[in-house]
């Protein structure tokens, strides 16, 4: 498992495109939003929380082909589906791997365009914890979407279509400790439930995505 | 193996399960639909024009409540049409019932019908009474999710080549689906406090709409399930009928 991690690691950071791209687009998104709504600053501060969430969702959907369409096609799915490991664990590695290429990067880099957005202060703590309570279940359904679409042809737009309608309780729940907490309001009922979501889909999805995977792999 | 190369079985104690066999489904449908689309045709017609112009006016609403004669039914259907989706995924991962995956993939786009339907009918009863198209209520919300559901699921069935693959990914989707639906619906109950107004129809007669109103439209309802239920059964028919031209097609090219 530790192997594949690594292999997963390591690929995202040296193959390139991957690693920074996701922030890349991120950061884009940010800046168009300005110029998408106008410069005044304490509309800007009212929607940041939800720009914010939303850019981190289309940029990890951005980076979710990727995550299972270059193992396709060389062949090493088929090997990871003959191997010991079970698929349900080698696809939770997989999120984990996405996770940590694509989701944390996003959580780190949130705060920094929350400046940008004049998000207000007591936002930023509650924007961090929900992008990084949010984000390890944007990878997970993402896992899933990957998997159904895997044996699609341009399968991109398809995997969009199936996977933005599952990530709608996550993002609602998210964007609404992100709001709350900047207007100082009580955080915890969101909170409580994105973090139940987060926990559930971590421990339900894999088997739905390797179900899905077992069958494009038939 | 495809549906073409099924021989007819010998006789079993008749079952429900033994409208698996694609000849006995064809058989019963053939012979039901003529009674199911006049019933339907009946139902909704009467349902209708009773509820149309045999009915009076509300009196706050005036005559803009009549479209609950269309709205209710195509609502119920559309959430139902989901729901048999459900089952008939869960029959075909576990029994391999070739008629039970043709029939979700039938019934997905009489759903997505039923729920735009439902959907547009809300939108122009709520302008005059809301004075809004659309809010971001959470069962206009939640339909809208529905409707993305729909859409996805059958650009999932459109998409890939294979029946047979289709079918298993797309009962996959429809069960992960079914959970997300059911968890956005939730969801969005917290996200934005409701405009829309509470069930029009429950066995607790307390919420009720008044008597002139409700057998109109359980009579309207009827019309829709029964259309419902036609719909599908032509639909899969059909699709079986694809199935095996396509199964024929291939034999012949082989030979």
């Amino acid at each position: 498992m530790k192997a594949l991690l690594g292999r997963d690691l390591a690929l995202a950071l040296r193959a390139g495109g991957g690693f920074g791209l996701g922030l890349a687009f991120f950061l884009i998104v940010t800046v168009l939003v300005p110029f998408g709504v106008g410069p005044q600053s304490e509309l800007l501060s009212r929607i940041a929380p939800g720009i914010l969430w939303l850019g981190a969702l289309l940029a990890c959907l951005l980076s979710l082909d990727r995550m299972l369409a270059l193992d396709w096609e060389d062949g090493t799915l088929d090997l990871l589906a003959t191997s010991p490991l079970p698929l349900e664990a080698a696809l939770s590695i997989k999120a984990l791997a996405h996770w940590i290429t694509t989701g944390l990067p996003l959580v780190l880099a949130a705060p920094v365009l929350g400046v940008l957005l004049n998000l207000p202060t007591p936002g930023f703590i509650w924007l961090v914890v929900s992008l990084a309570l949010g984000t390890p279940a944007l990878s997970v359904i993402g896992a899933f979407g990957a998997a159904l679409t895997v044996g699609v042809k341009r399968g991109g737009l398809l995997m969009s279509l199936l996977v933005l309608p599952l990530y709608v309780p996550t993002l609602i729940f998210g964007a609404e400790v992100a709001r709350r907490g900047a207007v100082g309001m009580e955080v915890q009922t969101p909170l409580l439930m994105l973090a139940g979501i987060t926990l559930g889909v971590i421990a339900v999805m894999p088997f739905a995505s390797a179900a899905a995977l077992r069958v494009n792999l038939r | 193996m495809s549906v073409a190369d099924q021989k007819p079985q010998p006789k079993r104690p008749s079952s429900f399960w033994s409208y698996a066999n694609p000849v006995k489904f064809l058989a019963f449908s053939e012979r039901m639909l003529p009674t199911l689309w006049v019933l339907a045709a009946v139902c909704l017609a009467v349902g209708l024009i009773w509820g149309f112009f045999f009915t009076p006016d509300d009196f706050r609403q005036g005559s803009t409540v009549k479209i609950i004669y269309l709205h209710v039914p195509s609502a119920l259907m559309a959430i139902n049409a989901w729901f048999m989706m459900l089952v008939t995924s869960l029959v075909w991962i576990i029994r391999r019932h070739h008629v039970s995956a043709l029939a979700a993939k039938a019934a997905a786009p009489v759903g997505v019908v039923m729920t735009l339907i439902a959907l547009v009918t809300g939108a122009i009863w709520g302008q005059p009474m809301w004075g809004t198209w659309w809010a971001w209520d959470p069962r206009l919300t939640s339909f809208l999710i529905l409707f993305l559901f729909y859409l996805g699921y059958i650009a999932l069935w459109e998409a890939i080549e294979d029946p047979d693959t289709a079918a298993d990914l797309t009962s996959v989707l429809c069960l992960v689906g079914s959970v997300f639906a059911v968890l956005s619906r939730y969801a969005v109950n917290f996200w934005n406090q409701g405009l829309h107004q509470g069930a029009s129809l429950s066995l607790d007669k307390e919420e009720n709409v008044a008597d002139v109103f409700y057998f109109p439209l359980l009579v309207a309802i009827a019309g829709f399930v029964l259309l419902f239920v036609a719909l599908v059964l032509y639909r899969t028919g059909t699709e079986i009928r694809i199935r095996r031209a396509r199964a024929l097609l291939a034999r012949e090219a082989r030979s």
